[in-house]
């Protein structure tokens, strides 16, 4: 470039533009930088996923992977000219078929939908797959992607708005989606104020080792464009956060010793100017460490945490009955192991925020699950009084468990707090894997038995999870586990322990399910044997041994509402066909084998026998709306719109009238963290007790009865009784210090009865119920799968938005599928979307769902908990399915083709 | 010279190269992928502009040359004989549509991954590169090219014009298996390509070329003289597991063991013969 170089002039969305003359930067960083064009998301910048996916002259391109100077004198379309370009009818079709979750990879999908609709506006279902393949989505499965697209130019009749009352239960679309499908929506690294710092972290190449930081000021003087540099001196608080206080260990940055790969050791403050952001030649000197990696070698080695004897962060036991002895008295025992890897969260946004200062407050904007909780740490970090910390949760594109962590936070909180400029900062998709959590990996065993009538007797369960570097949510997997080892069956007697141990591998935490997933692979493939043993169909042997009203769990607890016989039963009829399809395939013979498989779930919703309250608060506002200050955060599945629905029905106003502030911890109350499938049941039931709370408030203005009906005309509510109206004039009424003239606040938290010190007790008020079943066909030559269709019946309590409930489900199930057939993440190694393999638009089986409504009576409106439910069943009907069609026992997963093949040559099996 | 050059004449590139030490920046799809940064380090020769290099043309003696720039899509939509069958197939399946639309064949030869998908359809057509530079142009066999796993005879300040192929091997017809964990976007665990030609009704010549499963891809001429003069119907049964084995070297790694490999590649090949000799213009005039 020369000093006289006016710019790269192009044509971006039929308009002229003009990127700085930086020819060899990548498109996707000139676009969202110079035209602020942020539509375009950055997903790894390797072209793995898609997310940046733009038009090149009508082309679909990897913006990320094209150079600036290939755009100069060119048409560019962004997810911002769609409109202009005469596909506003398929963003509207992405919404109408619930084809939008988090929304982080919809502009992607959109723009390679867009270039296959200008050849051919009605596609097949194939000719879509084909085209989407290139762009990853981690939430939604893709098949109401598939749908929206074929459907692209189809009529857009929107369902009429559900009125007073009937909200809950509608097919309602969600709520926050126009702006995911125009790309308007602003995600962690999408809002940025000018004249601040941009930061990059110094990560640990090294598993394991000692460092040393040298001369920082000679260093950062010489590169020129370094405004600060932070290490561990820096942080002004304790330098030591964990989502569980008890358990909090984990350094912001460390000190002197680095205890993963991807562990930070520093923060650089560059100048945001454009100029390179370079930590070429950083003064840091690494002495590595042998690194501890196999966890079944934790206990004779040297400590990673001093207090934690034996590498031992926790370990969670129950012991109910007698189960040596009712092993030793079963008709048959079966024993079996399982081991499973580190699973990638693989959300299609890396974590990305930003800070400033507003007076005396900082102000941090990032994405996240749990913006209370990012409040105390960064505050306890920063050592601020909370109240002088302001979470903002960004748009957040895919979170799983992972984003309830704090990442960035400490970082950009620091740097602004340091330097009074603001923040911002971006981890690259290799950071992002390095440094965040992942699933554990579980090494497990397990005997079962049942008597001669094929009922379950014990069983006897132990877990070894690597549990990385960092305490994490460590402890909440260690005592989920054994809570759930038994699935929803009726297992007299029980011996269940979980040990989380330290590795130097990725620090373990929350991941969909909290190892129940991985509990669920060993138990449900042991019950095929057991069905086997018992001469018994396998459906038929989970429908006799299911939980039902009025049964014991392993804890004690007797749950009401279990809808997990509905389950097991609604699958009956598709067990049946796929059998006999299956049959009559296998027939014909051939090395192609098909196979059926089934599993079953259930899961606690919200902590486990430990508080975990919501508070939701409702206003009426002078000019006639309904203010929600909604602070659950919604990282894709619903919550703005579930809780809204909930919230209207018990207010008896329509959801129309509604208007949602939040998540910010300066505006909304508490509702805790999205974890633990907890947002619909323990928020959903604060959100109807404000309704209720808000409707009595009116009620009593009114001097009206329960049964009188609210409605708006304009800043008036009319309050209708008999044949009785009164008017309020909410134009007329003070305002309270919320700006709303009747505000109510209420509370929730789910009753439940610690465990002791065998695992009794009540540990959770609601439990959610599943089952699914695969069908697929295993070529034996190769040990391919190819998963054929997934039957999902789901008991929700009450489907609250069936929509939104079918998005869950079929999300779910990608993610199992990737469990069970192709994710293993590997330090060091599959530190990108290449190498670590999410499932694509084209390994997506029909999904079938099924919502079975059993009322819990805890629940708000019946309903329960789904969002992790849903993964649960999907590995292990898998391997039940493998085995089914070829006799192969997969017991190391992902069921990658060699391991396949190789259990079908140890069954006798293969072509 | 200036940090980026996009020139439209190939002449012009290669003074640009001359010069030493620029990249040369060809689909991109490689090259932006290796780094996390913002933008590619140090002076780029961006090639994709230069018409010399694209398209695919026929030569007056029956060769084929496809310029080096020639993108994936362009391939796949190419009118091409039979006997490029399996590249076209392979085009399919490099990355996605974008990288699709983007990524070049060139760009695919000189990154020189074990797993390149184009590798072994253009080693089962004999396939050649010629080799641009200021000093003039040298024509080397694909085979020779490819020296090892990220490893190419390509020397500074040279390009990739064209990938050329013969007449003589532009004849039968050829079929191109890929085997990986997932359906889309996915390195290959192993890959094949065959390339028969049938005379009456028997293997008159056959081309065998495996990938993923030694530094760089490889024909398999032991394999291939076996099915000399077979019948068509039983070629894909005369292939030998344990001569395919032989003739590989792979690697236990992430998508899978050596040993599966070795199994996996034999049966990927009786398939891709199977496909090849079932098309019907086969059968040489």
């Amino acid at each position: 470039m020369t000093r006289h170089d006016p710019g790269l002039p192009l044509t971006v969305n039929g308009a002229p533009a003009t990127l700085r003359p930086d020819r060899a930067r990548r498109l996707s960083e000139a676009l969202r930088e110079d035209l602020g064009l942020t539509g375009t998301k950055v997903g790894c910048d390797a072209g793995d996923c898609g997310a940046c996916t733009v038009l090149l002259d009508g082309a679909p391109v990897c913006a990320c992977l094209t150079a600036a100077g290939r755009a100069e004198g060119r048409h560019v379309t962004t997810v911002e000219g769609l409109d202009g370009a005469g596909f506003a009818p398929l963003k509207a079709a992405f919404l109408r078929h619930g084809a939008v979750q988090c929304g982080i990879c919809t502009p992607g999908m959109l723009m390679a939908a867009a270039a296959l609709l200008a050849e051919d506006p009605h596609p097949a279902p194939d000719d879509v797959r084909e085209a989407l393949g290139g762009v990853l989505c981690r939430c939604t499965g893709y098949a109401r992607i598939v749908a929206a697209v074929c459907d692209a130019f189809g009529p857009d009749d929107p369902p009429p708005a559900p009125g007073a009352g009937a909200a809950v239960g509608a097919a309602v679309r969600r709520l926050d989606g126009a702006p995911k499908a125009d790309g308007t929506d602003l995600f962690g690294a999408d809002h940025w104020r000018p004249g601040g710092v941009v930061l990059r972290a110094v990560r640990s190449p090294h598993h394991a080792a000692d460092f040393r930081i040298g001369d920082l000021a000679a260093w950062a003087a010489a590169q020129g464009n370094v405004a600060d540099v932070f290490t561990a001196a820096d942080i002004p608080g304790e330098n030591r956060f964990g989502c569980i206080p008890a358990f909090a260990d984990q350094p912001a940055l460390a000190e002197g010793t680095v205890r993963f790969r991807g562990e930070a050791v520093a923060i650089v403050a560059f100048e945001d100017d454009g100029s390179p952001q370079d930590l070429t030649g950083f003064p840091v000197e690494w002495a590595p460490r042998d690194p501890l990696l196999d966890p079944a070698a934790a206990e004779g080695a040297a400590l990673l945490h001093p207090t934690r004897p034996g590498n031992l962060l926790t370990e969670g036991r129950l012991r109910h009955g007698d189960a040596s002895a009712a092993l030793a008295g079963s008709a048959h025992v079966v024993e079996g192991a399982v081991e499973t890897a580190f699973v990638e969260h693989a959300y299609i946004e890396p974590e990305a925020g930003a800070a400033w200062m507003e007076g005396g407050t900082l102000v941090i904007r990032a994405c996240t699950q749990a913006p209370m909780m990012d409040r105390e740490e960064t505050a306890r970090l920063l050592a601020l009084p909370e109240d002088r910390v302001r979470i903002v949760p960004s748009a957040v594109g895919g979170g799983f468990g992972s984003k309830l962590d704090v990442s960035l936070q400490p970082y950009v909180g620091l740097a602004a707090l340091r330097t009074g400029r603001p923040a911002r900062m971006t981890y690259t998709r290799a950071e992002s894997m390095m440094s965040t959590t992942k699933r554990h990996p579980a090494r497990l065993t397990a005997r079962i038995g049942i008597n001669t009538a094929g009922r379950l007797t014990g069983m006897d369960f132990a877990g070894l999870f690597d549990t990385g570097a960092y305490a994490s949510w460590g402890p909440t997997v260690a005592n989920r586990v054994p809570v759930h080892a038994t699935g929803p069956y009726r297992m007299p007697h029980v011996r269940a322990v979980a040990r989380a141990v330290h590795t130097n591998g990725p620090t373990a935490g929350a991941f969909r399910g909290f190892g129940v997933p991985q509990t669920a692979i060993l138990q449900e493939t042991l019950f095929d044997r057991l069905a086997g043993a018992a001469g018994m169909d396998r459906l038929a042997f989970r429908r006799l041994n299911a939980l039902a009203d009025g049964d014991e769990t392993a804890t004690g607890q007797r749950p009401g509402g279990i809808g997990i016989g509905a389950c097991l039963a609604a699958l009956q009829p598709h067990w049946d066909r796929a059998l006999a399809e299956a049959a009559a395939a296998n027939a014909a013979g051939g090395p192609v084998r098909r196979g059926v498989g089934v599993a079953s779930c259930w899961y606690g919703c919200g902590n486990t026998a430990l508080p975990n309250p919501s508070t939701i608060r409702i206003g009426l506002s002078p000019a006639g709306r309904v203010v929600l200050h909604q602070g659950a955060t919604d990282i894709g599945q619903g919550s703005n719109t579930v809780i809204a629905q909930i919230a209207a029905d018990a207010l008896g106003l329509p959801l129309a009238a509604f208007d949602l502030i939040g998540p910010d911890t300066q505006l909304t109350p508490d509702a805790g963290k999205t974890s633990a499938s907890r947002q619909t049941f323990v928020t959903g039931r604060a959100a109807e007790a404000a309704g209720r709370a808000l409707r009595a408030a009116v009620l009593r203005q009114a001097n009206a009865g329960d049964g009188a009906a609210l409605r708006f005309d304009g800043a008036r509510l009319i309050v209708a009784e008999g044949g009785a109206e009164r008017v309020l004039d909410l134009a007329a009424l003070p305002p309270d210090r919320f700006g709303h003239v009747l505000t109510a606040e209420e509370s929730y938290d789910p009753p439940t009865v610690p465990l002791d010190a065998d695992g009794q007790g009540a540990p959770y008020a609601v439990y959610g119920w599943g089952a699914q079943m695969a069908e697929l066909a295993v070529d034996t030559r190769l040990g391919t799968v190819r998963l054929l269709r997934i039957t999902a019946a789901h008991d929700v309590g009450r489907a609250i938005n069936p929509v939104l409930a079918r998005g869950q489900i079929e999300g779910g199930i990608a993610q199992g599928i990737g469990l069970a057939l192709m994710e293993e993440y590997v330090p060091g190694r599959t530190e990108n979307l290449h190498d670590y393999l999410i499932p694509t638009i084209g390994d997506m089986p029909e999904i079938e769902s099924i919502l079975v409504e059993v009322p819990d009576p805890e629940g708000p409106m019946g309903a329960k908990g789904l969002g992790e439910h849903v993964l649960i069943p999907t590995a292990p009907a898998i391997l039940n399915a493998i085995r089914h069609a070829t006799g192969a026992a997969v017991t190391r997963l992902p069921a990658l083709p060699h391991r396949v093949l190789a259990a079908i040559r140890d069954a006798g099996g293969g072509a | 010279m200036t940090g980026y050059m996009r020139p439209h004449e190939l002449t012009e590139a290669l003074d640009g190269l001359a010069r030493g030490g620029a990249t040369v920046l060809a689909g991109g799809t490689d090259l932006f992928a290796t780094t996390q940064a913002p933008r590619l380090s140090g002076p780029v020769v961006d090639i994709s502009g230069i018409a010399a290099l694209q398209g695919i043309a026929r030569g007056p003696e029956g060769d084929w040359r496809i310029g080096g720039c020639t993108t994936w899509a362009g391939i796949a939509g190419a009118d091409l004989p039979p006997a490029f069958d399996a590249l076209r197939a392979a085009a399919r399946v490099v990355g996605g549509r974008q990288v699709q639309t983007a990524g070049t064949i060139g760009g695919n030869l000189c990154n020189a991954s074990p797993a390149a998908d184009g590798v072994p359809p253009l080693l089962a057509l004999d396939a050649g590169v010629d080799l641009a530079s200021a000093g003039g142009m040298r024509r080397l066999p694909l085979a020779a090219f490819l020296t090892g796993p990220r490893r190419t005879a390509l020397r500074p300040g040279e390009v990739l014009a064209a990938v050329t192929v013969p007449a003589a091997a532009a004849r039968g017809a050829s079929a191109f298996e890929k085997l990986g964990a997932r359906a889309h976007l996915v390195i290959s665990i192993v890959m094949v390509a065959a390339r028969v030609e049938l005379r009456a009704g028997r293997i008159a010549a056959a081309a065998l070329a495996v990938g993923a499963c030694s530094g760089v891809a490889r024909r398999l001429p032991a394999v291939e003289a076996a099915l000399a003069g077979v019948p068509a119907a039983e070629a894909a049964g005369r292939i030998d597991a344990a001569a395919v084995a032989a003739a590989l070297d792979p690697l236990d790694d992430i998508r899978a063991s050596a040993a599966y490999r070795r199994e996996a590649a034999a049966d990927l090949l009786r398939r891709a013969v199977a496909r090849a000799v079932n098309q019907p213009e086969t059968e040489a005039p």
